[in-house]
C-alpha cells in the first residue's frame, strides 16, 4: 500500500456513536450560537431574554397541548424540508415550496368540501393526493423552465411563489369564498378530516413516514442515484446516459408533491379550510429546515421539531414576555448562516473537515 | 511566428448586431410607438401613464445596479430585496426620530452597504455557496423589519419633487423625466456613472476581469478579494438608495414586506438588461410601463381581478428569463468563490 | 559570483494538506541563460514557479535577486522585480481585447478613463521590438492559441521583466510552432532576459535547454546540461528507475470494420465549423491515432461519437448499425467504452465511493438492480473489489471517494469500468494527461491489450509521442478536418508536425 493509501487508513472512523457526534456538532453549534446571538438581540431591544425563552419552551414543550401544537406546526415543515433537501440532491434550489404548499393546502380544502358522499378514509385520502398532486404539478413548471431553457428556478420558483399567492388568494376572494367577509374557503367536511390521537396529530406520522420513504427512494434505488449524480455533476450523469432534463423535472414533481402534501396535511389536519395568510413564510422555513438537517431526510425530523417548537411557542412567548414573534424569524436567519458558515463554526468547535456534502449549486449560466 | 491567421468564416457584423440587439429595439420602438399612439388620444393620462412607469421603474433600476455591480465581479446577489427592504426600514426609523430626510437617506444607504459588507463577507471570505447566503440576507431583513416595526410611527414628511424649470414644461416628456424628487434624479445620474466606471475606468476594467477570469487578474497583481467586497458593499448600498425611494420618496411610510419581491424582479431586469447599466435602465422602464399599465386599465373600467394584474411583473420576469426574448452571456466567473490554492 | 545570477532560490519547502509539494528545493538562474526544469506531473515544477511569482506563500526558504534577497509577497511583488510568468493554462480574459489583457493590473490612465489609444501604441512598439507580431484590438477568444501564447509572452515584456517562466508552453503547439518559439526565447536571452523553461518533453531540453535541473516528488534530484545527457538519462533521472520510453506492442492484425464515421459536421454555438465532414473508420483489433493540437475540433469529435453531443450532418455506424446521437446508453449497451478527455467533469463523479463509479455506466442493469429500481449493494462491492484488483488501483477499499486518490488511480477506475464490459469499440481521448509516468506506461499497456483482444481502438491526444508508440494508423486533425491518414511506419515527427499546422509535406 502506498502512503496515501496509509493515510486513508487513519483516518477512517472507529465507531457509529463518533460518525453521530461529528454529524450533528456543526447544526448543534449552529442552534446554540444562534440562539445566544437572539438572546442578545432581546437584551439589546429591552426584552429578558430569559423570560422569553421559557415562554418559548413553555408554548412548546410545556404540556401535552403545547407539544401537540408543536407537532402540528412541525408536520408542514418537514413536508417543505423535505422538498428542499430533495431538490438540492439534484442541484436544484427549490424556493417555491411555498407556492407549491399553498396550493396544496388550496386543492385539498377544495376536495375537501366540494366532494361529497365518501367514506372518511378514502375523502381524506383523496383530498391528501389531490393537493400533492396540485403542488406536483405547479413545480413542473419551474422544472420545465430549467430543463429546457435554463432559466434559473431560483428566480422562477419566487416568482411563481408570488403568482402562487395571488391566484389562491383570488379564489379564496372570489368563487370559492365562504359565505361572510372573511375571504376563506368552506369548512371541508368531517370525512376530509386528517384526525389527531389525542393530541398527536395524525399528520405527524405521515411527515415521518414521508421521510422514511424518501430516504429509500434516494440511496437505495437506481432513481435515487439517477438524481444524486445530476445533482453532483450532470455533465458525468450525460455521460452515465441518465436523461438529465428528464430527472430535473421529475425531481421537481416529487418535490412539489411533498410540498403539497404539507399544505394539504394543514388544510386537513389544522386549519380545515384554506385561508389565505396561515402560512407565509414556509418558502423560506423549508431552506433553514433543509440545511440544518444537512439535507438527510432523518436529520429534517428533528430541525423542523425545533423551527415548529419556536412557531408554536411564539405566541405564548409574545402573550407572556411581550416579545414580537418575529424575533424567531431572526434567529432562523442566523442558524441558517452559522449552519451554511461552515468554517465559522468548525473553527469554534475545532472539528476537523470530515468531507461531507457541500451544498454548490450551479450559478446562472448553464454549465 | 508562421501561423495562418485565417480565421474561418465569421458571421457578419451587420447579422451578429441585429442578433444580440434586435429584440431589444424592436420592443424598445414598440413601446415608443405605443406611448406616442397614446398620448394623441388623452394626453393627460398617458403623461401619467410615462410619469409612473418612472416611478415604478426606479427601485427596479437600483436594485438591478445593485446586482450588476456584484455579477460584474463575479458574486451572485439575491438578497438585494432584502437589503432593499432594510433600507427602506432604517430610512424611514431616521425619519421618524430626526425629521431630517437627507440624513434618513444616508441611513438607509448605510445600511443597504452593510448588508452588503455581511454578504461580501458570507461570499467571499466564508466562500459559502452565495444563493443562500443572499437567502441569508432576505430573511435576516425580513425578521429584523418585522421584529422593530412598530404600528403607528408616522413619518415627517416625505421628498418632493424638484421641477427643473423650462425642461418641465416640455410635453408628455417634461413631467415625466425633468420634475422629479431626488432619489430618481440620482437614479438616472447613477445609471450614467455606474456605465463609465464599469466600461471606461481602471477600476471597471479591473471588476470585469475578477468577475470573468479571477486568476487572470490574480497573477497580474490586482486584488480579487478586494476587488468583490468593494463592489458588493457599492451595490448594497445602492439597494438601500432603492429603499430610502420606497418610503421617503414614493410611499412615505413603511409596512412589513413592503418590497413585495421588486428585489427579485430586479434581478429579471439586471438579466434581461444583459447586465449593463443602461440595459438595465431600459429593462426597467419597460417593467415599470407593464406594472403602470395596471392603474390604467382599472381607470378604463376594464374589470381584471386585481390579483390577476398583481401578478403580471411577476410573470414578465419568468418569460424574461426563460429567454423568450433573447439569451444573455453570463460572466463567467459568476457564483464561483476564489481560491487562492 | 552570485551577481550573475538572476535569480536565485534557497531551501524552499512548500506544503498543501496531505501533500509536501516542494522539499527544500534550491535552484539558481544565470542570467542570459535557458535554464530547464524537468519532471514528471505532480513533481513540483509549476508549484515552484508558482511561488517565485507569488501566488503561493513558501513555509521556508529566501529568494535572491541579481544577489539581492527579496521578498515577494504576491505577484504585485514578482512583477515589480521584473518576473514574468506564462502558465500552462493561459491567464487571459476570454472576452477582453489583446490591449485590455495587456494592460490589466498596470493600466494607463489619463484622467479618470484608460487611455486606450497610449496602450495600444506601446503595444505595436514591443511587438514589433521582439519580433512577436500581435494584432492589439482582437478579442482573445477569437485569436488562435498560437498567438494567444504571443500576447501572454508580451504581457511580461510589457511589465519589463527580465526573468519570464515559461510553464509547459509548448504542450498548445505544433512542432514547427514549438520551434519557432524556441528562436523567440534564444532572441529574448540574447536581449538579456533569462528564462525558465518548466517541460516534461525530453527532447526539447536537448535542443533549447542551457542547463537542466530534475526534480522528482518535490525534491531537486539532480542537475546536468544537453552536453552530458541524452533523452534515456533524462528519463531515468525524472522517474527514478529506467524507463520504457516506447510501448512494446506486435504488428496489428486488424479485422472487420466496426466503428464507421461518415461525413460528420459539427457546428458550435457561434455557427462556426467545429468539425467539417469528417470520414473515418476504425477495424477490430487495431488503434487508429487522432493527432493534432488541443483545439481543432478533437473534443467535439470524440463527444460527437460518443454520443455527448450532437451534430449537423453525418452518421456514425457502430458494429454495422447506424447509432443515434446523444444518447451515450445505447452506446454503452451496444459495446462502446469510452475514457473521456476530462476525468473531472465526465468519467467521474468525484464525491461518489470508488464502487458507485465503477457502476455509473451499468447501474441499472442486473446484477447492480433489480425489481422496484432496487440497487444490490452486494454485487456492487463484489464488482468494485474485483476491478480494484485487476486494475491496479490503488486505495484502502471501494468505499473511499473518487476525490481522494491520485489522477493515475482516478484514471484506473474509469479503464477499469470500461475495459471491463465487453466491449467492441474503444474511444480513448487524451488518455495520459495529467498522469505519472508509471501510470501512463500501465495505461498504454492495457490499451495495447485492447487491442490485441479484437477491440477497435481510437486514440485522440496532443502528445506525439503517445500517439507514435500506440497507434497502427495515424490520423491528423487541422481546423476541424482529417488532413491526412497514414500508416504508422510511414509516419515521422516532421512530416506530422507539418499536417499539423496545416501544412502538407508532400508539397515541398
Amino acid at each position: 500500500m502506498d502512503d496515501q493509501a496509509k493515510k486513508e487508513m487513519d483516518q477512517s472512523p472507529s465507531s457509529w456513536l463518533g460518525d453521530i457526534r461529528r454529524v450533528i456538532a456543526v447544526p448543534l453549534t449552529a442552534v446554540l450560537l444562534a440562539l445566544l446571538i437572539g438572546a442578545i438581540l432581546l437584551a439589546v431591544s429591552g426584552a429578558n431574554p430569559i423570560k422569553a425563552y421559557s415562554a418559548l419552551i413553555d408554548g412548546s414543550f410545556g404540556d401535552m397541548k403545547a407539544f401537540g401544537r408543536t407537532l402540528a406546526k412541525a408536520t408542514p415543515l418537514i413536508f417543505s424540508g423535505l422538498a428542499v433537501a430533495f431538490a438540492f440532491k439534484a442541484g436544484l434550489f427549490n424556493i417555491g415550496a411555498q407556492g407549491q404548499l399553498l396550493f396544496g393546502a388550496l386543492v385539498a380544502a377544495v376536495v375537501g368540501f366540494m366532494v361529497h358522499g365518501l367514506p372518511a378514509f378514502l375523502h381524506a385520502t383523496l383530498a391528501l393526493l389531490a393537493g400533492g398532486a396540485a403542488g406536483a404539478l405547479y413545480a413542473a413548471i419551474p422544472g420545465a423552465l430549467k430543463a429546457y431553457t435554463g432559466a434559473h428556478e431560483v428566480i422562477t420558483t419566487i416568482m411563481l411563489n408570488y403568482v402562487a399567492i395571488n391566484i389562491t388568494d383570488y379564489f379564496a376572494d372570489g368563487p370559492l369564498k365562504d359565505t361572510g367577509i372573511v375571504a376563506r374557503t368552506p369548512e371541508i367536511l368531517d370525512t376530509a378530516r386528517i384526525p389527531s390521537i389525542g393530541e398527536i396529530p395524525v399528520g405527524f406520522f405521515l411527515a415521518v413516514l414521508a421521510a422514511v420513504a424518501i430516504w429509500w427512494l434516494l440511496w437505495h434505488t437506481t432513481l435515487g442515484f439517477e438524481i444524486r449524480t445530476v445533482g453532483l455533476s450532470p455533465h458525468a450523469a450525460k455521460y452515465a446516459g441518465m436523461k438529465v432534463a428528464y430527472t430535473v423535472i421529475l425531481t421537481m414533481v416529487i418535490s412539489g408533491f411533498l410540498a403539497g402534501v404539507g399544505g394539504a396535511i394543514e388544510t386537513q389536519g389544522i386549519v380545515y379550510r384554506y385561508q389565505p395568510g396561515f402560512n407565509t413564510g414556509l418558502g423560506f422555513d423549508g431552506i433553514t429546515i433543509a440545511l440544518l438537517g444537512k439535507t438527510h431526510p432523518f436529520g429534517i425530523i428533528p430541525a423542523a421539531l425545533l423551527i415548529g417548537a419556536m412557531k408554536a411557542g411564539a405566541s405564548t412567548m409574545q402573550f407572556d414576555a411581550g416579545v414580537a414573534k418575529e424575533i424567531t424569524d431572526v434567529i432562523q436567519a442566523l442558524m441558517l448562516f452559522f449552519v451554511t458558515a461552515d468554517m465559522i463554526v468548525r473553527k469554534l468547535i475545532r472539528a476537523r473537515d470530515d468531507g461531507g456534502e457541500k451544498i454548490t449549486l450551479s450559478g446562472w449560466g448553464q454549465q | 511566428m508562421q501561423n495562418s491567421n485565417n480565421l474561418p468564416t465569421q458571421v457578419s457584423p451587420l447579422k451578429q448586431f441585429l442578433k444580440r440587439w434586435g429584440s431589444t429595439i424592436g420592443i424598445a420602438l414598440g413601446v415608443i410607438g405605443i406611448t406616442i399612439w397614446q398620448y394623441n388620444l388623452n394626453s393627460q393620462i398617458t403623461e401619467a401613464v410615462v410619469a409612473s412607469s418612472i416611478r415604478q421603474a426606479t427601485p427596479l433600476v437600483l436594485g438591478a445596479l445593485c446586482g450588476l455591480l456584484g455579477e460584474r465581479s463575479g458574486v451572485i446577489n439575491i438578497g438585494i430585496e432584502g437589503q432593499m427592504l432594510l433600507g427602506a426600514f432604517v430610512g424611514f426609523l431616521a425619519n421618524v426620530w430626526t425629521g431630517n430626510l437627507l440624513f434618513a437617506v444616508f441611513a438607509a444607504v448605510a445600511a443597504g452597504a452593510l448588508m452588503g459588507l455581511l454578504l461580501a463577507y458570507m461570499s467571499v471570505t466564508l466562500k459559502m455557496d452565495q444563493i443562500i447566503g443572499g437567502t441569508v440576507i432576505n430573511i435576516l431583513a425580513l425578521g429584523l423589519t418585522g421584529y422593530f416595526y412598530q404600528v403607528g410611527l408616522t413619518t415627517q414628511g416625505k421628498l418632493q419633487p424638484i421641477a427643473l424649470g423650462a425642461l418641465a414644461d416640455i410635453p408628455l416628456i417634461g413631467p415625466a423625466f425633468f420634475n422629479n424628487p431626488p432619489i430618481t434624479y440620482a437614479t438616472f445620474i447613477l445609471v450614467f456613472v455606474v456605465h463609465y466606471v464599469l466600461f471606461y475606468t481602471k477600476w471597471g476594467l479591473r471588476t470585469r476581469a475578477v468577475g470573468e477570469h479571477p486568476r487572470a487578474a490574480d497573477t497580474l497583481g490586482v486584488n480579487v478579494f478586494k476587488v468583490r467586497y468593494v463592489n458588493v458593499i457599492l451595490g448594497g448600498a445602492i439597494a438601500g438608495l432603492a429603499g430610502a425611494f420606497l418610503t421617503l420618496e414614493a410611499v412615505g411610510s413603511f409596512e412589513r414586506a413592503m418590497t413585495n419581491g421588486r428585489g427579485f424582479v430586479a434581478l429579471a431586469v439586471m438579466i434581461f438588461g444583459k447586465y449593463t447599466p443602461l440595459g438595465a435602465w431600459g429593462a426597467a422602464l419597460l417593467f415599470g410601463f407593464a406594472n403602470a399599465m395596471q392603474t390604467q386599465l382599472q381607470f378604463a373600467d376594464i374589470q381584471v381581478p386585481h390579483q390577476f394584474i398583481g401578478m403580471l411583473p411577476y410573470i414578465l420576469t419568468i418569460v424574461v428569463l426563460s429567454g423568450f426574448v433573447g439569451r444573455t452571456r453570463v460572466p463567467a466567473a459568476d457564483g464561483v468563490p476564489y481560491d487562492k490554492e | 559570483m552570485t551577481e550573475n545570477l538572476a535569480l536565485e532560490i534557497r531551501h524552499v519547502t512548500k506544503r498543501f494538506p496531505g501533500v509536501l509539494a516542494n522539499d527544500d528545493v534550491s535552484f539558481n538562474l544565470r542570467k542570459g541563460e535557458i535554464h530547464a526544469l524537468l519532471g514528471e506531473n505532480g513533481a513540483g515544477k509549476s508549484t515552484l514557479m508558482n511561488v517565485v511569482y507569488g501566488l503561493y506563500a513558501p513555509d521556508e526558504g529566501e529568494f535572491l535577486i541579481n544577489g539581492k534577497p527579496v521578498e515577494i509577497k504576491g505577484p504585485h511583488d514578482a512583477i515589480n522585480y521584473g518576473i514574468g510568468m506564462v502558465h500552462q493554462h493561459f491567464m487571459l480574459v476570454p472576452v477582453f481585447s489583446v490591449i485590455e489583457n495587456m494592460i490589466l493590473g498596470s493600466e494607463v490612465t489619463k484622467g479618470t478613463s484608460l487611455d486606450i489609444k497610449r496602450a495600444r501604441r506601446e503595444i505595436l512598439e514591443i511587438s514589433e521590438a521582439y519580433g512577436l507580431e500581435v494584432d492589439p484590438d482582437a478579442i482573445v477568444e477569437d485569436i488562435p492559441v498560437g498567438v494567444q501564447q504571443r500576447v501572454e509572452i508580451l504581457k511580461a515584456l510589457y511589465r519589463k521583466a527580465k526573468i519570464l517562466v515559461l510553464d509547459e508552453p509548448t504542450a498548445v503547439l505544433t512542432p514547427q510552432e514549438a520551434d519557432d518559439l524556441f528562436r523567440v526565447m534564444r532572441n529574448l536571452t540574447e536581449k538579456g532576459v533569462s528564462i525558465i523553461f518548466i517541460t516534461h518533453k525530453l527532447k526539447e531540453i536537448l535542443n533549447v535547454a542551457d542547463r537542466v535541473t530534475v526534480m522528482r516528488r518535490g525534491k531537486v534530484v539532480g542537475h546536468t546540461t544537453p552536453a552530458e545527457t541524452d533523452q534515456q538519462g533524462l528519463a531515468t533521472m525524472m522517474v527514478g528507475r529506467s524507463v520504457l520510453l516506447e510501448v512494446e506492442k506486435a504488428p496489428a492484425e486488424p479485422a472487420e470494420i466496426v466503428l464507421q464515421i461518415s461525413d460528420l459536421t459539427i457546428k458550435d454555438e457561434r455557427g462556426v465549423s467545429a468539425v467539417k465532414d469528417i470520414s473515418f473508420e476504425v477495424r477490430a483489433g487495431e488503434i487508429l491515432g487522432i493527432a493534432g493540437v488541443q483545439g481543432n475540433g478533437q473534443t467535439q469529435l470524440a463527444e460527437a461519437i460518443t454520443g455527448l453531443r450532437g451534430v449537423d450532418t453525418g452518421t456514425v455506424t457502430l458494429l454495422g448499425e447506424v447509432a443515434p446521437f446523444e444518447k451515450p446508453r445505447y452506446l454503452v449497451e451496444h459495446g462502446m467504452g469510452h475514457v473521456p478527455e476530462d476525468r473531472h467533469k465526465h468519467g467521474l463523479v468525484l464525491p461518489y465511493s470508488l464502487a458507485d463509479n465503477m457502476v455509473l455506466c451499468t447501474y441499472y442493469q442486473k446484477p447492480f438492480a433489480g425489481k422496484m429500481l432496487m440497487r444490490n449493494e452486494q454485487a456492487i462491492q463484489e464488482n468494485a473489489d474485483g476491478l480494484m484488483e485487476r486494475f491496479d488501483v490503488r486505495a484502502p477499499s471501494a468505499a473511499v471517494a473518487a476525490s481522494t486518490l491520485s489522477g493515475g488511480n482516478q484514471q484506473k477506475v474509469i479503464v477499469g469500468r470500461e475495459f471491463s464490459r465487453g466491449i467492441e469499440v474503444l474511444v480513448a481521448n487524451q488518455p495520459t494527461r495529467g498522469l505519472d509516468v508509471g501510470s501512463i506506461e500501465y495505461i498504454h499497456k492495457e490499451i495495447v491489450k485492447m487491442r490485441d483482444e479484437g477491440v477497435g481502438v481510437v486514440v485522440i491526444s496532443a502528445e506525439l509521442d503517445e500517439i507514435l508508440s500506440l497507434a497502427d494508423r495515424i490520423a491528423v486533425m487541422f481546423r476541424g478536418e482529417i488532413v491526412t491518414i497514414i500508416d504508422a511506419k510511414d509516419a515521422t515527427r516532421e512530416k506530422l508536425g507539418l499536417w499539423m499546422a496545416g501544412s502538407n509535406p508532400d508539397e515541398k
